[in-house]
């Protein structure tokens, strides 16, 4: 059992090898978990892809596979692609991050890069985005305009990324608006357009006249035009094509620097393992164009708080912060710990309702 | 003009020949496709059904397609049963998904004892899991009436919020940082459903979709149910006169069908998957409702089927990053592969004619 497990990666290993020494232009993989045409979380990870080629032209081949279920099918088309020769894996959902380590582990002469998880190995990195530092923006502008202070939010699964925005841009919100509510609905998905626009329009008939998306697809943007008085940020994209209403601004994912860096890391031989999680400073975070339909003041706010934010002087977990039952979290002045953000599984004081379990 | 004759019995040589036909004509209009797209059809089309066959790296598709096709198969046994006899399972999703979870809820228990009772422990589990899950609709249908297509379908859903609830709550991953999902299966030796043979894809799951074939062909073929089930499908009121109780067949086609889904979730769980996660259904019980139509309802026909299956998803994501071809076309062309079937099944109940035109 032993020895024959040794053959086939040796096996698998030869495969590898053979298959590489046939190109010699840097091979670089990407796994996406929603079609490359979904206009948020894919279609920035697709932009990234297109900037890598263009950066390196001849140099660089890139291959894809879109809308890829997270689980065995993620393994095979990962390791399909370094049998073919792949030199740098990009594997950007969450749940690839298992298959991720299991491929990598038969495939150590090829580099990995899972986005948002918390494995790594030495041919394993990961990356990730701190989103919630543009959803304090996000929240601010959110609480200055809303004039029936309710703000939905359709949360996708209830995991430490999504909460984390949730609080982020709950309490900014609640900053600049000491009455306002959120409401919040999980529709268990990051791309369903149908579903998605189902969650608006419930949140939009509960009274919210502002909705707020962790979800992949423009459909809630459709939605909240359909609706009128409604406004709504581009999520992972500009998703420009919704301004000046309702779209008034946008949290954007920007993979193409750090997707660049790394393929540059591989040619030259420097790439190593690394944990990265970078926000608005090092601008894998951006804000997208605040309309025309946000007054003059509120948007220098929300531009000065950018600012701020990107510059080190102010972090979005900053306390005094409570949990939602009353006890203490963080005192005046301190700030959150990467440690506590990664894992947060509680919601800020004054959040209505339970994170489903 | 063309005119439809019915045949006065289906013809054997078109069910024969149907099936192939309909591939042939999902290769040229998909081919059309392709071309369309911009890209070689040929090319195209040889890289979904040659490349993970013989290509130089077949050594690891060909066990990917056991892996891919061993739960469609399975599943797809099962339904079969039912559709013979005119009971519509629809929700196979719902009932794989139940399997899985009751498996790893097994396995998760006795984690990290080591004892080789746990696996056959995780199998009863998972096809009871599924099992029990069937005889949801089963009951309501017998009991007061209900429509089974409606009630199983819906029951899919039902399974998906617990998958979640699961995967967030009770089986979550208590060293897993707050990230949803379960304990790698993969990782706990009692509970692997590991490869029997390195490197050949062949796991308990295949072994499992090679016996329901043949567990199958001989109940169809040389037992007095698999008779009763023909006779519903074929003549329902000659059925009842036969003697054959409908509740009792509603009762056995859902239940085999359930335990099968809840199975094949089961050894995926255990297995290629390894995790309870919230996405972890990934359409396969929708899926072998086409591999058991294309099997033409036959156990042989669906080993065929679920093999032709599982070669266009490990080609088609070959010619995704192969070729560029996007997603969206391949799973076009599997769809096609369904209309196609459906359209030339007509030719086995129907003679097409050739008619003059009469004067009116």
């Amino acid at each position: 059992m032993k020895l024959s497990k040794l053959l086939a990666t040796a096996a698998v290993a030869l495969g590898m090898a053979t298959g590489a020494m046939a190109e010699d232009k840097t091979k670089v993989g990407f796994v996406f978990v929603g079609p490359i045409g979904d206009g948020g979380w894919t279609y920035e990870h697709n932009k990234g892809r297109l900037a890598v080629e263009q950066e390196f032209g001849d140099k660089v081949e890139t291959v894809f596979v879109e809308s890829v279920p997270e689980g065995p099918d993620a393994e095979r088309v990962m390791t399909q692609m370094a049998l073919e020769g792949a030199d740098l894996i990009f594997t950007t959902s969450f749940g690839y991050m298992d298959p991720t380590i299991n491929v990598a582990a038969k495939f150590p002469n090829v580099k990995f890069e899972h986005a948002t998880g918390y494995k790594r190995a030495d041919n394993v990195s990961t990356y990730s985005a701190r989103f919630y530092e543009g959803r304090a923006i996000q929240g601010h502008i959110a609480g200055k305009m809303t004039k029936s202070n309710i703000v939905g939010y359709i949360g996708s699964y209830p995991i430490p990324e999504v909460i984390r925005g949730i609080n982020s841009a709950f309490s900014h919100a609640r900053k600049a608006n000491p009455d306002v509510q959120f409401k919040i609905v999980w529709a268990y998905t990051w791309f369903d357009p149908a579903k998605e626009a189902e969650a608006a329009k419930v949140l939009i008939e509960q009274g919210a006249d502002i909705i707020l998306q962790h979800t992949d697809s423009t459909a809630p943007q459709a939605a909240a035009q359909e609706a009128g008085n409604v406004y709504t940020f581009g999520q992972a994209s500009d998703m420009a094509e919704y301004g000046p209403k309702p779209r008034i601004s946008s949290i954007i994912d920007d993979w193409a620097p750090y997707y660049i860096a790394r393929t540059r890391a591989v040619m030259d031989g420097t790439w190593t393992s690394t944990d990265t999680w970078d926000g608005i400073g090092p601008g894998m975070v951006g804000i997208g164009e605040i309309s025309s339909e946000v007054p003059a003041d509120v948007k220098a706010e929300a531009l000065a708080l950018k600012d701020a934010i990107a510059k080190g002087e102010y972090h979005p977990f900053t306390g005094p912060l409570n949990k939602q039952d009353g006890s203490a979290w963080l005192a005046a002045g301190e700030t959150a710990d990467d440690g506590t953000l990664l894992g947060m599984n509680f919601y800020v004081e004054g959040i209505e309702g339970t994170i489903p379990q | 003009m063309l005119r439809l004759e019915k045949r006065p019995q289906p013809s054997r040589l078109w069910t024969y020949l149907t099936p192939v036909l309909a591939v042939v004509l999902t290769m040229l209009c998909g081919g059309l496709l392709f071309s369309f797209l911009g890209k070689d059809p040929v090319l195209a089309i040889r890289t979904i059904f040659w490349e993970p066959l013989f290509s130089e790296f077949a050594f690891y598709y060909r066990p990917q397609l056991l892996v891919k096709g061993a739960p469609l198969v399975l599943i797809a046994i099962g339904l079969s049963l039912g559709f013979k006899a005119g009971i519509w399972n629809i929700g196979a999703e719902g009932q794989y998904i139940i399997g899985a979870l009751c498996g790893a809820g097994v396995a998760l228990a006795f984690y990290p004892m080591e004892a080789a009772f746990i696996f056959p422990l995780m199998v009863l589990a998972g096809g009871l899991g599924g099992w029990a899950w069937a005889m949801i609709p089963a009951f309501l249908k017998v009991r007061f009436g209900t429509n089974e297509i409606l009630v199983s379908l819906m029951l899919v859903y039902v399974a998906e919020q617990l998958l979640a609830s699961m995967s967030l709550g009770l089986l979550k991953n208590p060293q897993g940082f707050g990230f949803p999902g379960s304990r790698n299966l993969q990782q706990y030796p009692s509970a692997h459903n590991a490869e029997l043979i390195a490197g050949t894809g062949m796991h308990w799951g295949v072994v499992a979709a090679l016996i329901a074939v043949i567990f199958a062909y001989v109940l169809l073929n040389r037992h007095m149910q698999g008779f009763y089930i023909r006779l519903t499908g074929d003549a329902p009121r000659a059925a009842r006169f036969a003697g054959v109780s409908p509740t009792r067949l509603v009762l056995f086609c859902l239940g085999v069908s359930g335990a099968l889904a809840g199975l094949a979730g089961l050894f995926e769980v255990a297995g290629p998957s390894g995790v309870v996660s919230i996405d972890f259904n990934a359409g396969y019980g929708f899926t072998a409702i086409i591999v058991a139509f294309l099997g033409r309802l036959h156990p042989v026909g669906i080993l065929m089927a679920g093999g032709l299956m599982a070669l266009t998803y490990v080609g088609g994501d070959i010619a995704q990053s192969k070729l560029g071809l996007p997603k969206a076309a391949i799973q076009l062309f599997q769809g096609m592969l369904l209309f196609f079937l459906l359209a030339v099944d007509l030719t086995t109940n129907y003679r097409i004619r050739l008619r003059r035109k009469e004067a009116s």
